[in-house]
């Protein structure tokens, strides 16, 4: 049976069961990992995947009542038990106002948005675990030094997503990715340092060459080695790209429509004010063709678009999906997100902080004396409050240029002054998932080191 | 039959009737893998059902229910591991997957067909439950979470309750070409409650939970939840009032209970058999050397009942154990599955597990703790003039090469002169696993495991564990702080 013929089964098989409005996602796909270590494979695994997830609604006192399921077993009888339990259920959970199916109109014609290349599928073992080993010898080959590793990995994978609701929408759109990586460890006397290097990319003629990747995490790794703490101080600290893309995270966790009405995030109120540095702006577009983050319809069958979210350092809006933007007399800016069993949030499509003009070699060179932050490490953020500690590892700066490695240090400050403190942008905006930031500078943060 | 064998067949029945999985069907899967040279092959089935109800702004707005199925088969040999699993369970997809999987393995074997059933069964049951939790009405669950938000707006300053009530009840068969046949029935419930108070402008929020391998029914009790929400309250309440958290080193002493997870991350991932036989970890290699004070004792412990970490089998069917890690101060022993095991001619420890039959095993661990001192955890902060007492914590991570890692106060407060005084804002803790423990200078007589919320990741796979700790004193860590 094909993936929409499941979906229209399912939502059928709901109405009849009583509800009133209902929508389906039907996820099937495959992939293939593999790793290799030094010359030996250490695993492959392929899997073939499918599961329905549904979302069920019932008529109730003052508002519709919700209710999710999901099954991998789409015989008859278990969706049966799937749509009894999910009606049931949402007759017990309570009226709400603001639940439903989305209000808007629903995507009509379908981009191709080049998310996946047919040659590229079904991706060879054998392929994969070759282009493993290059990662794995380019790695080993920077440095005698890099004498160990956790292995590097090949892997591809291919779904295709249905939705459909009983709106009367149905669609659907493949979605591939490839990607690599591989994490070496350097080894001086007794000391062990590790780093690693990725990349992805929907097809594999757009994936990164494995012999630059495996190279980039042995130089990584190598010049780890030496780390030490620093003394506590106060200094301007720059993010790397690919470090720098976890605060752009932080933003968005902090201007979701979820986290807004929920009182969850130190953004609240503050559309139109200045939340972040004029060198600021950032930009959520789920429409790029070929993006990481990139689909033709969200979660909830709306199309994807270009949301704004900060424009030189003013807070421009939040992101919406349907019953957020409900709850805050919004409307949806189609950046509904979900797993297939769980009610749509608000996610990230494409996102990103826009480049400035300078290049990272005059950051480096204009910062003087401060920290270079290449790893953050453990979950200190407040989205409440802003408040921000991280471990963090890198590069002691002196005069502009590098002094030595520097690690078991924290860095620490509150987001909306981060921000703000954003004192220089660079031109290397790196794309190696959804979400993506040029190299970034914090004129002032505090280290505590030793 | 006791007991446990029941319940080890309640599982074996369940594959058997409902997908047709009888002995006949896993030896012909086990005999299509060893058609090459192997070392090792199992199969791995799973079916899993999983509801949940969660509540905010008053009402519990959407509950959900979830059917997870499946079957991975994998083949060993040498260091290779090969796999591939499939959520249809049924004959044709175990023979598919052991051919995708065997062919990690370059040589052909002469044909073997094994016999299983022969090995060992759980000779007991840590979490016998009289019904699936998952089968509980949800107007009790929602009832209860009904009840959870009108109890914590009982303080005004509450602005907003979060909170929700999730159950799992998982099925499994694991098979291996060694004999083993074993079945395994495993409950899960967590109720979570978070608090966001307000105070003018101030916000701040407190998350808890409790849990456990046991009955949901008693997560209804009030005795049980209502502490909960009352630490929720008083969490977020108090860090209203939270200073600025000082930076640098300076002395911390650990509360008992959750702040255990200081283990997990500082030593019990650097002990975790894959790293230490790739050589690749902080503790790699050590096994004889000080690495922790004396009168410091950690234990991996998987067979403690009910706990969130407790397995009666880990999910390669060997039986969990009391695994010693360090010896008063002394490094002893390291966790394994049987792949690492093997390779470095160990014995299996019961640490090999995985987060469902879409992944592979590792080594991981169940319940880490550390055992108690003979102090009283007021000596121990009355013996500190100027430290930071923190008494609970988020998340933490690490480094397992360098050692190096962090994990994030929640509430903390400092010390003044052996008195603990003004709450600080939560701050990131940062230290290297290969020496904080030898700065532990006092350890408390109050051993306490955690309420059972704990997720440990590794590899994008999460599974549930436990963590405990007495209260301790530890000489030196670095604290992330904004007052320099």
């Amino acid at each position: 049976m094909s993936g929409e013929a499941i979906v229209e089964r399912a939502l059928a098989r709901l109405r009849a069961a009583g509800a009133a409005a209902a929508d389906c996602m039907l996820i099937e796909g495959e992939s293939l990992d593999v790793r290799v270590r030094d010359e030996e494979i250490d695993h492959v695994t392929q899997s073939r995947e499918k599961v329905l997830g549904v979302r069920c609604f019932v008529e109730g006192d003052g508002g519709l009542q919700q209710a999710t399921g999901s099954t991998s077993d789409l015989s008859d009888e278990a969706l049966d038990r799937l749509v009894g339990h999910s009606v049931a259920l949402a007759r017990a959970t309570a009226g709400d106002p603001c639940a439903g199916l989305p209000d808007a109109p629903f995507a009509e014609s379908l981009a191709d948005l080049g998310l996946s290349d047919p040659a590229d599928h079904p991706a060879k073992a054998e392929d994969r675990i070759e282009t493993a080993r290059r990662l794995e010898r380019a790695a080993r080959a920077v440095d005698p030094r890099v004498s160990n590793s956790e292995g590097s990995e090949a892997a591809s994978s291919l779904s295709t997503i249905v939705y459909g609701d009983t709106r009367g929408f149905l669609g659907s759109y493949a979605s591939a990715s490839h990607s690599i990586s591989s994490m070496p460890v350097a080894i001086d006397g007794d000391e062990k340092q590790r780093d690693y290097a990725y990349a992805t990319s929907r097809t594999l003629a757009g994936l990164a060459d494995p012999d630059a990747v495996g190279r980039e995490a042995g130089e990584r790794a190598v010049r780890r080695l030496g780390a030490r703490p620093v003394e506590t101080c106060e200094v301007p600290v720059l993010f790397e790209p690919r470090i720098a893309a976890s605060l752009v995270r932080q933003i968005l966790q902090c201007t979701t429509g979820y986290a807004i009405y929920r009182q969850a995030s130190y953004l609240i109120d503050k559309v139109g004010e200045l939340v972040a540095s004029p060198l600021v702006t950032v930009v959520d577009d789920g429409a790029l063709p070929g993006g990481l983050g990139s689909k033709p319809f969200d979660a909830e069958g709306l199309t994807t678009r270009r949301n704004v979210l900060v424009s030189e350092g003013r807070l421009v809006q939040y992101l919406f999906d349907s019953y957020s933007a409900r709850k805050l007399g919004a409307a949806s800016t189609g950046s509904a997100s979900r797993g297939p069993g769980s009610s749509p949030s608000v996610g990230a499509t494409n996102l990103w902080l826009e480049p400035g003009q300078t290049s990272p070699e005059e950051m480096l060179a204009s910062t003087g004396r401060g920290l270079l932050v290449t790893e953050l490490i453990g979950f200190g953020f407040n989205p409440v409050t802003g408040d921000y500690s991280r471990g963090a590892a890198g590069f002691w700066i002196e005069g502009g240029e590098i002094a030595h490695p520097v690690e078991e240090v924290t860095i620490a400050g509150n987001l909306q002054d981060m921000l703000c403190g954003i004192d220089a942008v660079g031109s290397d905006l790196l794309w190696l998932g959804r979400v993506a930031a040029p190299s970034l500078r914090i004129a002032r943060m505090t280290i505590a080191g030793s | 039959m006791d007991q446990s064998e029941g319940r080890s067949h309640t599982s074996l029945a369940l594959f058997r009737d409902r997908f047709g999985i009888d002995d006949r069907c896993l030896v012909a899967g086990l005999d299509t893998a060893l058609e090459r040279k192997v070392d090792y092959a199992d199969l791995f089935f799973e079916y899993t059902t999983h509801s949940s109800v969660s509540l905010e702004e008053g009402i519990v707005k959407t509950g959900g229910y979830h059917v997870e199925q499946g079957v991975g088969v994998r083949v060993q040999a040498g260091e290779r591991q090969g796999y591939a699993h499939s959520d249809e369970i049924d004959l044709d997809s175990v023979r598919l997957s052991a051919t995708t999987a065997r062919a990690v393995s370059e040589g052909t074997a002469e044909p073997r067909s094994i016999a299983v059933g022969g090995a060992a069964r759980p000779d007991r049951d840590l979490y016998p439950v009289s019904a699936p939790p998952t089968d509980l009405p949800a107007e009790r669950k929602i009832g209860l979470l009904e009840d959870i938000d009108r109890y914590a707006r009982r303080d005004s300053r509450v602005a907003q309750v979060m909170a929700s009530v999730d159950a799992e009840h998982r099925h499994l068969l694991m098979t291996g070409s060694d004999g083993t046949l074993v079945g395994d029935e495993r409950p899960l419930v967590v109720l979570r409650v978070q608090v966001i108070a307000q105070d003018g402008s101030r916000r701040e929020v407190s998350a808890q939970g409790m849990g456990g391998r046991y009955e949901l029914e008693k997560l209804l009790d009030p005795a049980e939840w209502q502490p909960l929400v009352d630490e929720a309250v008083r969490v977020a309440t108090v860090n209203l009032d939270a200073e600025p958290c000082p930076a640098g080193t300076m002395t911390v002493v650990l509360g008992p209970g959750w702040p255990g997870i200081l283990l997990h991350e500082a030593v019990g991932h650097g002990l975790e058999g894959d790293f230490n036989r790739r050589g690749t970890s902080v503790f790699s290699g050590r096994i004889g050397e000080r690495v922790a004070s004396e009168g410091v004792t950690v234990i991996d412990d998987g067979t403690l009942d009910h706990r969130r970490g407790s397995l009666n089998v880990d999910d390669e069917g060997t039986p969990t154990g009391r695994t010693v890690l360090i010896e008063d101060g002394i490094l002893v022993g390291y966790m394994q599955d049987r792949l690492n095991a093997r390779l470095m001619g160990v014995e299996p420890t019961g640490n090999g597990r995985r987060q469902s039959y879409a992944h592979l095993p590792m080594p991981r661990m169940t319940n880490t703790f550390m055992l108690a001192g003979e102090e009283d955890p007021e000596d121990i902060v009355r013996s500190v003039d100027q430290g930071i007492y923190a008494a609970s914590f988020g998340g933490g991570q690490v480094d397992i090469t360098s050692g190096k890692f962090v994990f994030s106060a929640s509430e903390a407060y400092r010390i003044e002169g052996g008195r603990i005084t003004a709450p600080l804002k939560g701050a990131t803790l940062i230290g290297s696993g290969a020496d904080v423990l030898t700065r532990i200078s006092r350890i408390g007589n109050d051993l306490e495991l955690d309420k059972g919320i704990g997720t440990c990741g590794k590899d994008g796979q999460g599974v549930p564990v436990g963590v405990g700790l007495p209260t301790i004193r530890i000489d030196g860590l670095t604290v992330g702080g904004t007052e320099g």
